[in-house]
């Protein structure tokens, strides 16, 4: 795989309230290089969304802040940068894409004047160069009459085509990394199969970088060449897609992917992890799957175990896997 | 199944809903013309994407609203040509589990009187006195050890303590305590997380056996109705497109709808590489369906006469139900 063009290392962001700190992102670590879709898995609250927040500072202070880590985007560290600066990466170097297509765009905005602000913005191109580059763009994800759909409200769309303007955005001014946020989740089984397949064709034509965050391990099997699964703010397995699959360590990996009903399984019981995930303002002192998990041994409910390499790129953070 | 026994029959069930247009009036025909049977002691699923009418069928077969056609009949009996009173009684055996844990249990009550309250509103047809405190507390804690939750823990507390999983067992358990013959399960585990909801579906099946019900299990995800279902009825816009078991569904299916709508879901699989069809273009308004076959705007089968006229189930082989003009003679 070529160099890396995102790197996070140790990113720690808390959040802080009357009731305690939460530490939403704990030691987060990993990368991706061009050309190549990461997924970030987990259940909700695990941190997936708030780490990729943290990487474009978009954090609400207080109560949030990142007190810890690296942010590297070509070796440049993001959390050095100065406003000014970093918002000359936001929406261009890396853009985002969200859940919601439905409140992430303005009501009050026409699709194109939303489209073309990014253009004009960091692209510094003019009004009539802007809209024929919008149209383009709009053309690119597969908007039909994307002339007259130009000039017409987000309400006049359906969800698919929401989310289809709304990667027309992301993509306009050819960011480097692009992170989705649960991009299909409010979508329809149909309509997440064009956007996906959309996102795959537009990755190898462009060779942007992808970080898919989800918590359909189905959507990470069939697009991501790599996956990081996090628990409760942080990255407890992660390495090739395949791996990940077939040959799961981390007991919390494991019991994902069994606890998904699948089509090809029969009428069986499903396995189901026991317990509930912990609060993030009273983590316990050890591991924090201990609770839940069917391997604990005594060492585990002591300190949190380190990383440690199962084979070329496979990482797990488990004691199953050796360390002390 | 030994004995197929129709608990419920539904035929020919429209509901269309008025929307008025400046000064016309417009209805939404949510469902159109569908006509089902349910059998005891099965789960039936419904799948289709959102907006297919699934959800609104459901609460008709409960008669949560005026039909606009056709009969439902639940053991035997027209649910629509019952008197207020006796529709009360036959409610008792039909109930409803939420999609939405949280906002379907009252804030300002605690779980044993959320779980209590249905007792309370059937109290003719109970077969013990409601003022009999210490019974109903008894019952009230055994359902809740059914659904897994401790009453000495839970009962005293309020919904907003639990988390999904446990707020969507509260809902379970305020459906079974009057110990229904069917429930309707609307989109019961959608919004919970992957390792919860698997808790969730083995919990419905455990009590299936326990209270020997009837499901009818509402749902969007695919690989959640064919782990759980029997039989599954696909809906689109407002109808069934196809009817079967659910092997022969998954093996065999017939309507290009459920071809799509089998091949779209993603395999958690990296090794699985399969032919996907994409659906071109989104599902039109239910509104302003589109003449003749409802799918025929997006179906990649189409034929010359599919836009004219509507077509009718026809059976393909025995229980297998398709309504598609390629299966017409």
């Amino acid at each position: 795989m070529s160099e890396k063009v995102l790197e996070v290392k140790n990113l720690e962001t808390h959040f802080f309230s009357s009731r305690g700190v939460a530490k939403a992102v704990d030691r987060v670590s990993y990368s991706v290089s061009k050309g190549e879709i990461l997924g970030v898995v987990g259940e909700s609250g695990c941190g997936k969304s708030v780490t990729a927040l943290s990487i474009l500072q978009l954090i609400q202070s207080p109560p949030g802040k990142i007190v810890g880590g690296e942010i590297l985007l070509d070796g440049r560290d993001l959390l050095k940068l100065s406003k000014k600066e970093m918002e000359a990466v936001r929406g261009n170097k890396i853009s985002m894409i969200f859940q919601e297509p439905m409140t992430s765009l303005n009501p009050l905005l026409t699709v194109g004047d939303q489209i073309m602000e990014p253009i004009r913005l960091h692209r510094g191109l003019g009004k009539k160069e802007a809209k024929t580059e919008a149209i383009r763009m709009l053309e690119a994800v597969g908007i039909p009459n994307a002339e007259k759909r130009f000039h017409e409200y987000p309400n006049s769309m359906s969800g698919g085509m929401r989310q289809r303007v709304m990667i027309a955005m992301a993509l306009s001014c050819r960011p480097e990394v692009l992170i989705a946020d649960e991009p299909t989740t409010a979508l329809d089984v149909t309509i997440q199969a064009q956007i996906l397949d959309l996102m795959l064709k537009l990755r190898d034509e462009t060779g942007t970088a992808i970080i898919m965050i989800t918590h359909d391990l189905g959507v990470v099997a069939e697009m991501c060449d790599r996956a990081a699964v996090m628990y409760c703010g942080s990255v407890v397995e992660q390495g090739p897609v395949k791996e990940i699959f077939k040959n799961p360590v981390h007991p919390y990996t494991k019991g994902l992917i069994a606890s998904i009903p699948k089509l090809s399984d029969e009428h069986e019981k499903l396995f189901n992890i026991r317990g509930a995930v912990p609060n993030l303002r009273n983590l316990p002192e050890g591991c924090r799957f201990a609770d839940r998990c069917d391997y604990c041994m005594e060492k585990c409910r002591k300190a949190i175990p380190e990383i440690t390499t199962v084979s070329e790129g496979h990482e797990v953070r488990c004691f199953l896997n050796g360390g002390e | 199944m030994p004995e197929k026994k129709v608990l419920i029959h539904a035929d020919g069930v429209k509901k269309y809903f008025p929307s008025s247009e400046g000064f016309k009036t417009k209805y939404v025909k949510a469902v159109d013309n569908v006509s089902l049977d349910v059998y005891k002691g099965e789960t039936l699923g419904l799948v289709g994407e959102s907006g297919c009418g699934k959800s609104t069928f459901g609460r008709c077969l409960l008669r949560l609203f005026d039909i606009t056609g056709g009969t439902i009949e639940f053991n035997g009996k027209d649910i629509y040509a019952m008197s207020p009173n006796d529709l009360i009684k036959e409610r008792r055996n039909m109930q409803l589990i939420f999609q939405d844990p949280l906002a379907s249990l009252n804030p300002r009550l605690r779980i044993r009187q959320i779980v209590e309250e249905p007792l309370h509103f059937h109290k003719e047809q109970l077969d013990f006195d409601i003022n009999d405190k210490a019974k109903v507390r008894e019952v009230v804690d055994k359902t809740l050890r059914d659904v897994g939750l401790d009453p000495d823990l839970c009962a005293d507390r309020y919904p907003h303590e639990f988390s999904g999983g446990q707020q969507q067992r509260v809902g379970i358990a305020r459906a079974l305590i009057l110990k229904p013959d069917f429930i309707v399960c609307d989109e019961a585990v959608s919004a919970l997380d992957v390792s919860v909801q698997a808790q969730v579906l083995n919990l419905l099946e455990e009590l299936k056996k326990e209270y020997d019900l009837t499901y009818l299990f509402i749902s969007h995800n695919l690989s959640v109705i064919k782990h759980v279902c029997d039989r599954i009825a696909v809906m689109y816009l407002g109808q069934v497109v196809e009817l079967a078991d659910r092997d022969v569904l998954f093996s065999n299916p017939q309507h290009p709808y459920t071809k799509a709508l089998i091949s779209a879901i993603p395999i958690p699989d990296p090794e699985k590489k399969r032919n996907r069809i994409l659906l071109e273009g989104d599902i039109p308004s239910p509104m302003n369906p589109p003449s003749g076959c409802r799918f025929h705007t997006r179906c990649y089968e189409c034929g010359e006469n599919c836009g004219c006229s509507e077509p009718s189930m026809i059976e393909v082989e025995p229980g297998h139900f398709v309504a598609c003009h390629k299966f017409d003679k």
